[in-house]
């Protein structure tokens, strides 16, 4: 998530789901943990039987509602004026932390004098181009001191590229007065953000607002903690990223960043999603964060590619010792110095390669073929209804699931192809569908929300032809290689060179089936030396001068030695609980837990000690393994012309990040600040920027049906929110196939207030048309107080809500909800925005219904 | 009755239940009991299940509370079962003695036995019981008798990711179920109440730490055995037993009396 790694230097949650229940108020905003997340949420229990508020933000009083202690109504889509408000209360009524915000963020630093905010510009920060909708972050730097470079000649390349990108430091007002210090800045960006203000756009009751801002400044003390948890309700808009910075700023601001029971928690959407993204299933970029080379920059050679993306202070000193070891674990004894170790056979980007634009690609002609591996975009895409368009235009199509899902059967089974609209004879696409095993019948690794990665154990071989991804992938790659094996072109080098035979299954009784050899995957992503073969201890080990190789390095030291692998540990405690898998990096839990402690290396207090130095042993001590240099004293002074660490002080907690302190201003795409627009289809104007309603970088899609509604459509008068249930997965693919599941939540249903029920003449159980200008689908009303409409000022805004789990195939099928959302995209991630858009709803049912 | 092993029982507290229905599944999983072949949409709030029946031996009930301004919003849970009570109505109906207190000191249906006869539904006060629409016996919550003779505890309470439903000592639950009253009278629940100690149905194994008065919950608030409506009717026939009983006797005694006198004037004669 760029929104916590601009932040804060990495992109994982900062805190675990056991470290709830150290918390004194647990923030829930835009997402529906008890519904979701259900076995994580017994820590947020344990936190409430402890006397900790837990206080619900959301549209919808849901599950997660009924067990807080305060439930805090808010129209969906006005996170960030919510956020903003308490932003301004902190810092108008004088709660925010002060020593943590001066020594542990860039509160204190001086913004370039170009720099203009949305408060000068109505909206758009400086550096905006109309043309290509785009920014120029150039004038949202820091006034900077002369460089310092160091005397001595760079004798590794990592040396040779920091000294050559050194700036000089950052220029800071300890006193935070200066006009233009970050904290300044901060202050005059949400100065309008009011409580009445924030009310008549959140139509959440000033007092409900006060509520949350008086508790987490309670909360927020030396001797108290606050934390904020999030998912899908505050990524899913075209501002979705900046929605996290608002939290991580304000977090910052608290001081809660670091340490015991505070943090922000971002609630993954199913079991293995921070491993996908860690190593990782994301166009954009290599395991462990690495940048994906890209043909629109200067990353011709490795060097190049290397001078561009590496920071010369902080932790990402080290980039180019993780970018060659990578190559190195890829290509093996083929990848060397001479030939750059092999980067020029890596693809580059040639733009936004996101979900989206493959399917626009897809549509256009330009993508011919697609293997669709654990996903459903015929019914999970949003604009559903295109996403099938464009799978009918392919040549071949790979679909590899547990079940035959919609994706799988769209050319047969389709509402448009049995109301005739398509007929099966004109989809030229060639279907192959490819059974795979679920998750009892493979091994391997999850990794969950709190960054941890955990082995399970296989059960049972699955029937049939069904396979893992796992053994999937290792097949395909030896057959691709065996047909590659004799060519003699250069472009095959890569697939001719990659390492592979070393994933050769091994036999694991009792099963007939055998998987590919994981002992020798995680020793790959471990790291090893390339001359022993031996596992290096951690990613301190990695060099950059093709000596060592690693596959993945933030979760190097999960293999330290031989067979050691640390995610299968199963040894539990009372609290961290550090034998108990492997979270990365390090195994560290807490992350930038450094600053759990004061400056001269203290415990904030007694209550929240954490991570501490022990004057004694000379070293950082505590609960969880230091998210630090260990032995680096809290009085160490930073080294004016030094790279990586060096450059921080021993004051410095956030490691990752060029200087050290948590950026609460830092450039994104859309800007440096979080401001409040209004989702792309929404039933008002922008109370605050009137002449900027949108976010004006958000990506925009010219695909068919795909209009947008605009700013209060009065064809489309309602705000409707799409979610998960407890009872069901994602589009349904592995749910509506089980009865025990299906029966529980058989039919898609739309929640709605009984006031907007009472007006359009429905009853609980009564057929419903949802429509939208990108489809129109039926679904059975179920009308409850839960729903509420929000008073914005002196207009009532009503708002519905529906599950997005239903399709045209399983055991219980139903409309597709997906059909009514736009393709639309947030400019930092090109996440669509289905958390808010707007909607009609009438009495009845759809013609070509297919329940 | 087996010898008593100990007696075993769930305490649920549905003040941390999170209403995931994941005691549902695994019961049906489990249990391997069948979908309900009736399912579909009820419209009452997220509960699709409805009842207690031959196919579902656990059900989830929403309790949607809110007053017209919302100024009162509560939404509660309570996952339901069989409760496994100590004078169990069920048992002393059924006229095959199919149904047995376990070693467990569990109220179990021995489907060997059991003929289909239904007696059993009506002597449940809590509409617990139902015949399975595919084996054509009563059907009900075992408390997973097979988990418990192989030292496992029930797949529910296994399941359950915030210890809402849990298994042990009925005694040793109790004063726990005590002290979570009490924690939370003292922190503002002041409607929390124990609904199953001694006082319903002499104990009830399966008991609950309700947030509100039990009808909220759709639960009888002084459930009674189906005997105790026959109170009257009990008398009755044992009146009228005593009674042909005594004019019965009286016949006898005028016969022997006859006899007697027959005897003593054949003596006296």
């Amino acid at each position: 998530m760029p929104g916590l790694g601009a932040t804060n230097g990495r992109g994982g949650a900062t805190t675990t789901t056991r470290e709830m229940a150290e918390s004194d108020c647990i923030v829930i905003m835009g997402s529906n943990f008890a519904e979701n997340h259900p076995v994580g949420f017994r820590f947020v229990l344990q936190a409430k039987n402890k006397g900790a508020r837990v206080i619900h933000i959301d549209p919808r009083f849901t599950r997660t509602s009924a067990m807080a202690t305060d439930y805090i109504p808010m129209r969906s889509g006005t996170d960030i004026a919510f956020l903003g408000g308490l932003i301004r209360y902190m810092i108008e009524n004088n709660k925010y932390f002060k020593e943590y915000v001066v020594q542990y963020t860039n509160a204190p630093f001086i913004i370039k004098e170009e720099f203009a905010d949305t408060e000068d510009l109505d909206g758009i920060f400086s550096g905006f181009d109309e043309q290509t909708r785009t920014y120029d972050p150039s004038s949202w730097e820091y006034e900077r001191e002369e460089p310092i470079k160091p005397d001595n000649e760079p004798t590794t390349l990592t040396e040779k590229i920091a000294y050559e990108k050194l700036l000089g430091r950052p220029k800071r007002d300890d006193t935070l007065s200066h006009p233009r210090c970050v904290f300044q800045i901060i202050k005059k960006h949400y100065s309008r953000y009011t409580p009445e203000m924030v009310s008549e756009i959140t139509g959440t009751p000033v007092e409900d607002f006060l509520k949350v801002a008086e508790a987490l400044a309670e909360n927020s003390t030396p001797e108290r903690t606050s934390t904020f948890v999030y998912a899908m309700g505050w990524t899913q808009h075209t501002y979705g990223v900046q929605c996290i910075r608002a939290g991580a700023i304000l977090q910052g601001l608290l001081g809660n960043m670091g340490r015991r029971g505070g943090g922000i928690l971002a609630l993954r959407g199913h079991a293995n999603v921070q491993g996908a993204t860690d190593h990782p299933t994301l166009y954009h970029i290599l395991p462990g964060y690495l940048d994906m080379p890209s043909a629109e920059k200067n990353h011709d050679t490795l060097e190049d590619y290397l001078k561009d993306v590496t920071t010369p202070t902080g932790w990402w000193v080290n980039y180019p010792k993780y970018m060659v070891s990578l190559l190195k674990a890829w290509f093996g004894d083929a990848a060397t110095p001479e030939n750059d170790f092999g980067y020029n056979y890596l693809p580059k980007n040639l733009g936004n390669h996101s979900h989206y634009s493959i399917f626009r690609d897809a549509y256009a002609g330009i993508v011919k073929g697609m293997m669709v591996v654990g996903q459903n975009p015929a019914v999970g895409g949003q604009n559903a209804t295109f996403h099938r368009k464009a799978l009918a235009n392919l040549d071949w199509l790979v679909v590899r699931d547990p079940f035959l899902i919609e994706t799988a059967t769209f050319w047969y089974d389709a509402p448009e192809v049995k109301s005739g609209q398509v007929k099966t004879e004109d989809i030229k696409t060639e279907v192959f569908y490819l059974p795979s095993a679920v998750f009892a019948e493979t091994g391997g690794s999850f990794t969950n929300t709190s960054r941890m990665m955990q082995m399970k154990e296989k059960a049972a071989d699955p029937p049939g032809d069904c396979r893992s991804d796992l053994s999937f992938t290792y097949e395909l790659g030896k057959r691709l290689k065996e047909l590659y094996k004799d060519s003699t072109l250069k472009r095959d080098w890569a697939i001719k060179n990659l390492t592979w035979d070393h994933y050769e299954p091994v036999p694991q009784e009792p099963f007939k089936i055998h998987e590919p050899n994981e002992e020798a995957l995680i020793k790959e992503i471990n790291g090893y030396d390339t001359k022993t073969g031996k596992p290096v201890a951690g990613f301190a080990e990695l060099k950059d001068d093709g000596s060592t190789a690693c596959g993945n390095w933030i979760y190097s030291g999960v293999m330290p030695e031989e067979g050691k692998n640390l995610a299968a540990n199963r040894e539990g405690d009372d609290y961290t609980y550090l034998n108990w898998g492997f979270a990365w990096p390090a195994n560290r839990r807490l992350l930038y837990n450094r600053a759990s402690a004061r400056p001269d290396g203290k415990p904030w207090s007694e209550r929240k000690k954490y991570v501490w130095w022990d004057e004694k042993e000379g070293k950082w001590t505590g609960y969880d393994i230091p998210d630090f240099a260990v032995n680096k004293a809290p009085d160490t002074k930073p080294k004016m012309d030094g790279i990586g660490l060096d450059a921080h002080s021993g004051a410095d907690p956030f490691i990752m990040l060029p200087d050290g302190v948590m950026q609460l201003f830092a450039p994104l795409a859309d800007g440096p600040l979080p401001t409040h627009y209004e989702p792309v289809d929404t039933p008002v104007e922008n109370k605050l920027y009137s002449k900027q309603p949108h976010n004006p970088a958000t990506l925009y899609y010219d695909v068919p049906d795909n209009e947008l509604h605009g700013i209060a459509n009065s064809d489309y008068p309602y705000v409707i929110t799409t979610y998960r249930v407890t009872e069901h997965h994602l589009s349904g693919a592995m749910t509506r196939w089980l009865p025990w599941l299906a029966e529980l939540m058989p039919e898609l249903f739309l929640e709605i207030s009984p006031e907007l029920a009472q007006k359009l003449d429905l009853e609980s159980g009564d057929y419903a048309v949802i429509e939208t200008s990108r489809g129109q689908i039926e679904a059975r009303a179920l009308v409850t107080r839960r729903m509420r409409p929000f008073k914005l000022g002196d207009q009532f805004i009503h708002q519905v809500g529906m599950p997005i789990h239903w399709g045209y195939a399983g055991v219980v099928k139903g409309s597709v909800p997906n059909e009514l959302s736009a393709i639309v995209g947030d400019p930092n991630v090109t996440i669509h925005e289905s958390k808010a858009f707007t909607c009609n709803v009438r009495k009845g049912r759809i013609k070509q219904g297919v329940v | 009755m087996a010898q008593l092993e100990s007696k075993k029982g769930m305490f649920v507290d549905t003040s941390v239940c999170t209403g995931c229905k994941a005691c549902e599944t695994a019961c049906k999983e489990w249990n391997e009991l069948p979908m309900n072949p009736d399912f579909g949409f009820t419209g009452n709030s997220y509960d699709n299940t409805g009842r207690l029946s031959g196919e579902n031996w656990r059900h989830v009930k929403f309790v949607e509370d809110f007053s017209e301004d919302r100024s009162e919003q509560r939404w509660m849970f309570l996952s339901d079962s069989c409760k496994h009570c100590q004078l169990a109505g069920c048992m002393e109906v059924c006229p095959v003695n199919a149904i047995v207190r376990t070693e467990f000191d569990t109220v179990y249906i021995d489907h060997e036995t059991c003929i289909g006869c239904g007696y059993c539904i009506t002597g449940c006060p809590f509409g617990v019981i139902d015949i399975g629409k595919l084996t054509g016996t009563a059907n009900k919550c075992t408390l997973c008798y097979d988990r418990l003779q192989v030292g496992q505890q029930p797949a529910c309470a296994q399941t359950c990711p915030t210890d809402s439903i849990q298994f042990g000592d009925v005694d040793e639950l109790m004063l726990k179920a005590k002290d979570r009253e009490k924690f939370l009278r003292d922190n503002g629940d002041s409607k929390a109440q124990i609904y199953g100690d001694s006082d319903i149905l002499g104990g009830l194994n399966v008991f609950y730490l309700l947030q509100d008065e039990p009808e909220k919950y759709g639960l009888p608030s002084n459930p009674q055995l189906p005997q105790k409506n026959m109170v009257g009717g009990y008398w009755s026939s044992i009146l009228s037993f005593v009674a042909a009983g005594f004019i019965s006797l009286l016949s006898f005694r005028s016969r022997r009396l006859s006899k007697d006198e027959q005897e003593s004037s054949d003596i006296s004669v």
